[in-house]
């Protein structure tokens, strides 16, 4: 649905990297972890384009600023890379904002009480948030972490403070273990973790390798992508990846706004 | 008193002159939860081809200064499934269908003609000739007149709807192309398409699109539109259908007075996608407020 938002608190939680709560309508209560929001930055041209962002969590709260009863909220949890983020930084308690949202398709969360898997790096780790708070109810989670630097690792207590057992990797050691955070999952499988999914979002790369291991492991893995898009409805065609059997003469291209961003890996091509 | 919205595009009524432009609003189902579908005028479906049509690699689209550059590489479900799958739906809506359709040959062209003649929930065909000819080496039939006045000549052949041609505006003469479709037949004109254009990533020394090239859209081309829709209306008597960054009832009212009988939304679309309803409405404020009657009476009506 298409809706405005007012701006309840934009927090930087880490260099560079922001935390947004804007009021939603209470349909939004229904969102699946996994989907996804196109937001209008500003009312101009500039820039032209919605951003999309996933869901990083959504909840009620009693707002001490109008009588209106119990409120839905909605976070995006955002790191600032251009234009548009920017300006998404300078916004303040009541700002407004012009919100498609909730859009695409969620994870699939699978069998309770089984054990699952989160793999996220840097700020990908984003819908892996409102995603762990809906499997810990009736699963054991492990989250394994990602980021360049200490400062890139984002939300871990949160995630701790639902019972999320934490794994952290970064590329300089400057918090958890030196190297890339597929080895830590890697390794922790070799010595006998378990678990009947694997949830990732993260950069292309790591999304890649997670697929890898999830194929010869042989753990069924949901990958949550990002593309360039325009509509984020599905009218465009900009947002496509190639699906599993793709090829020029039978064209099997999937819209990430619309089909995805969460793709069972096996359905895709991987490049 | 209610403005009256209403125009006629060779002879399609229209109840008010806001279209969706093709490739920016899907088969027009993906837009019913976000407007209503029966406030518009017309919805132009994506471009269909005779077969599925992969489209080109990714990256496809990039915003730009006031714009966005796309190489979609018309992907397309094609015209057997376009029958089979998207038109039931938009029987279900009473606003005209216009397909918008395009091939590499002009055999291509004519047979997608005939296969949507026999097609009742299109209205009418819009053809896009902005596309290689395959067969000639990839000449452009929207760049040359002759091949442009051919692929009309065989559309108009093979359908009985109305034939309205969307120009290309990259051309060194667009009213040159304007007479050629006209004298073929056509029966109305749509521009413009988009602009080619190009976007370079300086780190990596890389063109942004993996297409290289793309179509330039939205309000960084709205100038360029409608100074072509002045020259063509100037020049040829069909009605033109004036298309290129419009974003507000404003913009819309500017193509009319510029010698446009209905308008055309495409990027504005991706922005806000109840942005054609919206400017539908709001063009009815502006004549309302302004004591306009009829909508009608300002097309073409540019003072000088
Ligand atoms: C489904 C989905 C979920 C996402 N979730 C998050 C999230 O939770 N947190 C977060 O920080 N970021 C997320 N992103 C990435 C985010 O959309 C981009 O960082 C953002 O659009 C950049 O905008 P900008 O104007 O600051 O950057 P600019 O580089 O100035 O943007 C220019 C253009 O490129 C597009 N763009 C740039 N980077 C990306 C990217 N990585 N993915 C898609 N489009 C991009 C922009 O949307 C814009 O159209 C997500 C992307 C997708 C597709
Ligand atoms: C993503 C995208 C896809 C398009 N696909 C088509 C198409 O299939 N056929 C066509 O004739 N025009 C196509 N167009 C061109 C538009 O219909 C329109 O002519 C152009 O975008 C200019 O209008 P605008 O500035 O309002 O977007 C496409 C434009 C965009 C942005
Ligand atoms: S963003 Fe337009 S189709 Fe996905």
């Amino acid at each position: 649905m298409q809706y405005k938002a007012m701006v309840i608190s934009n927090q930087e939680v880490s260099s560079g990297y922001y935390r947004l709560r804007m009021t939603a309508p209470k349909e939004l209560a229904e969102a699946k972890p996994g989907q996804f929001v196109m937001v209008r930055v500003n009312n101009s041209i500039d820039p032209l384009l919605r951003r999309p962002f996933g869901i990083f969590d959504v909840g009620s709260f009693v707002p001490e600023y109008a009588d209106v009863g119990r409120q839905t909220y909605l976070e995006i949890l955002y790191k600032v890379v251009g234009k548009g983020t920017a300006m998404l930084a300078a916004l303040h308690h009541g700002d407004h904002l012009d919100m498609l949202a909730p859009l695409g398709k969620g994870f699939a969360p699978g069998d309770a009480g089984e054990e699952k898997i989160l793999v996220g790096g840097g700020v990908g780790l984003a819908p892996l948030y409102y995603l762990a708070k809906e499997l810990v109810k009736n699963s054991r989670v492990h989250l394994f972490v990602g980021g360049r630097s200490r400062e890139d690792v984002l939300c871990i207590t949160e995630f701790e403070r639902l019972g999320v057992e934490t794994y952290v990797a970064t590329d300089d050691g400057t918090l958890g273990e030196r190297g890339l955070v597929t080895e830590v999952l890697e390794k922790q499988l070799q010595q006998g973790a378990t678990a009947k999914t694997i949830f990732a979002c993260g950069p292309y790369p790591m999304l890649r390798a997670v697929a890898a291991i999830a194929g010869r492991t042989r753990i069924p893995c949901q990958v949550s992508l990002e593309a360039y898009m325009a509509c984020g409805v599905g009218a465009c065609l900009g947002c496509v990846m190639k699906g599993r059997n793709h090829t020029e003469a039978t064209p099997d291209y999937r819209c990430v706004c619309k089909d995805g961003p969460v793709f069972d890996y096996q359905e895709l091509q991987w490049d | 008193m209610k403005p009256d919205m209403s125009v006629e595009i060779a002879g399609i009524k229209l109840r008010n002159p806001v279209m969706t432009a093709s490739g920016t609003f899907g088969y027009g189902k993906e837009f019913a939860d976000y407007m209503d579908l029966e406030k518009i005028g017309a919805i132009i479906t994506k471009g269909l081809s005779l077969r599925p049509k992969a489209g080109n690699p990714t990256p496809r689209i990039v915003e730009t200064p006031g714009g966005m550059l796309n190489a979609i590489g018309l992907q397309n479900v094609g015209i057997e499934a376009f029958i089979a799958e998207k038109a039931p739906f938009l029987r279900t809506i009473n606003t005209p269908v216009i397909a918008n359709l395009y091939g590499n040959t002009l055999e291509e062209y004519g047979e997608l003609a005939r296969r949507l003649d026999k097609v009742q929930e299109v209205a009418a065909v819009e053809v896009n000739i902005s596309c290689p000819n395959v067969k000639q080496g990839g000449i452009v039939f929207g760049t040359d007149p002759r091949a442009a006045a051919e692929v009309v000549a065989m559309v108009r052949e093979a359908t009985i709807k109305p034939v309205i041609v969307k120009l290309s505006p990259n051309v060194t003469d667009i009213v040159v192309m304007a007479n050629a479709c006209a004298e073929a037949g056509a029966d109305a004109l749509s521009l413009i398409n988009t602009l080619t254009g190009m976007a370079i990533d300086l780190q990596k020394r890389r063109p942004v699109l993996a297409n290289v090239t793309g179509g330039l859209s939205g309000p960084a081309i709205k100038p360029v539109a409608l100074r072509m829709v002045w020259q063509v209306a100037r020049a040829v008597k069909l009605p033109i259908i004036g298309i290129g960054g419009i974003m507000t009832a404003n913009d819309a009212l500017e193509f009319l007075l510029a010698g446009a009988t209905a308008v055309q939304i495409g990027t504005a679309n991706f922005l806000d996608p109840a942005a054609a309803q919206t400017i539908a409405m709001e063009m009815e404020r502006y004549l309302a407020d302004n004591g306009i009657a009829d909508v009608k009476e300002l097309i073409g009506a540019l003072r000088y």
